[in-house]
């Protein structure tokens, strides 16, 4: 059997991962030996299946695993989370009793977040310079990997981060994070 | 490839595993962390492919390793349970890739036609690049980059087959997609590759390198 250029290359891949019967085989070995072209498409090809295959390939980020674990931690275990829920409750249950109180003295008190889901921040240095993006809900470190809105950032001090109800980033802002 | 990457598991850590999964199912629930180790970088890596961002695919593959959790009763046995995982995270990838990039028109490589012939253009011989040059990172980077240049249908492709080195039927599987369409998407993607990467690694790159001509490192 003889076989082109143009069939070597459409069975290259499957050559390769061993997918082509024994006479393709055979045929496409003969090919090889008297074709630089087809023999340069088998070596890069090769070349790209070793380095694309080595695991130094795949870089999950830092911390990727202590915050995977703090997820599965906050989400999985049904007693904690009765017990957060009741916290919850109880939390709002505060917030409304002391929703009056708050809107009498509108200079005390910690402003509501913006989110939710977000904890505030405790012990956050007030003049640290930080980013915030307009309409985001997180303050970060300059240059942290995760502000999702890069095209409206603005630097301002913590202090006034908070005041604004930005709350910390759970990435790069950890150690404020309230528990 | 160490076994604890669990792909390439051997009997031995498949047996632990379906122990795990099966005292995870009795209420064992802190033992899930311990099952899906071993596929931190598999999760996070089929959802970077889809997602390309890291920030995006983080927070994908947390909720495609909760997601198992939940639903870790619907768990067969009679696929390896690295593949359920990585199904569940291309599916929770693509949906959100829908649904927040719905009105980003794909690369026009996406719509070639993947049954046309595709022609290399560089017939550079490479010299043999040794692994030791993916030390460095400017190398990972231009890799990376080439691969983020390929249309999500090829990347999914490749990422799952050679660097989760999942088999064809199980790529097909975890895909929705048949094996000769995994066949011809991967052989496509890797010419590809070798095309984007042929005249760097080929030549600027190695000709900064030294490195000592010997036998192929496979």
């Amino acid at each position: 059997m003889v076989v082109s250029c143009g069939e070597v290359w459409r069975e290259i891949s499957n050559y390769l991962d061993g997918e082509v019967d024994p006479a393709l085989r055979a045929a496409m070995e003969e090919h090889f030996r008297g074709c630089t072209h087809c023999t340069a498409v088998l070596d890069g090809m090769r070349n790209v299946i070793q380095l694309y295959g080595d695991e130094r390939m795949v870089e999950v980020p830092l911390g990727f695993s202590h915050r995977l674990q703090r997820r599965l931690e906050d989400n999985m275990a049904p007693a904690r989370r009765t017990f957060l829920g009741w916290v919850v409750a109880a939390a709002a249950t505060v917030l409304v009793a002391g929703s009056f109180e708050l809107a009498r003295s509108s200079v005390s008190g910690r402003p509501e977040l913006r989110s939710d889901h977000a904890r505030p921040g405790n012990g956050v240095p007030p003049e640290m310079m930080v980013v915030v993006a307009t309409d985001g809900k997180t303050f970060h470190v300059p240059g942290c990997p995760f502000i999702h809105d890069k095209a409206r950032l603005q630097t301002i001090t913590a202090r006034e981060a908070m005041r604004e109800g930005y709350a910390p980033c759970v990435r790069c802002m950890k150690k404020y994070l309230s528990a | 490839m160490p076994e604890e990457l669990g792909v390439l598991g051997g009997p031995a850590a498949q047996f632990k595993e379906e122990e795990l999964i099966r005292r995870i199912r009795d209420g064992e629930r802190d033992l899930f962390y311990e099952l899906i180790r071993p596929y931190e970088r598999c999760v996070f890596a089929a959802a970077l492919a889809i997602l390309r961002n890291e920030a995006d695919a983080e927070d994908a593959a947390q909720e495609a390793m909760l997601k198992a959790f939940k639903h870790i009763r619907q768990f067969r046995a009679e696929s390896r349970f690295s593949t359920w995982l990585i199904q569940i995270t291309v599916n929770e990838a693509r949906m959100r890739r829908r649904k927040e990039h719905a009105d980003i028109v794909e690369p026009i490589v996406d719509r070639q036609d993947e049954e046309g012939n595709y022609t290399p253009r560089d017939f550079a011989d490479w010299r043999e690049i040794p692994l030791e040059t993916l030390e460095r990172k400017e190398v990972r980077q231009k890799l990376a980059e080439a691969l983020s240049s390929l249309g999500e249908k090829y990347r999914e492709v490749f990422v799952l087959r050679d660097m989760q080195h999942l088999s064809i039927e199980e790529t097909a599987k975890v895909l929705g997609i048949s094996t000769a369409s995994v066949k011809t998407r991967l052989l496509r993607a890797r010419l590809m590759l070798r095309d984007l990467l042929a005249p760097g690694l080929g030549g600027d790159w190695s000709s900064k390198l030294s490195f000592a001509k010997g036998a192929k490192p496979w």
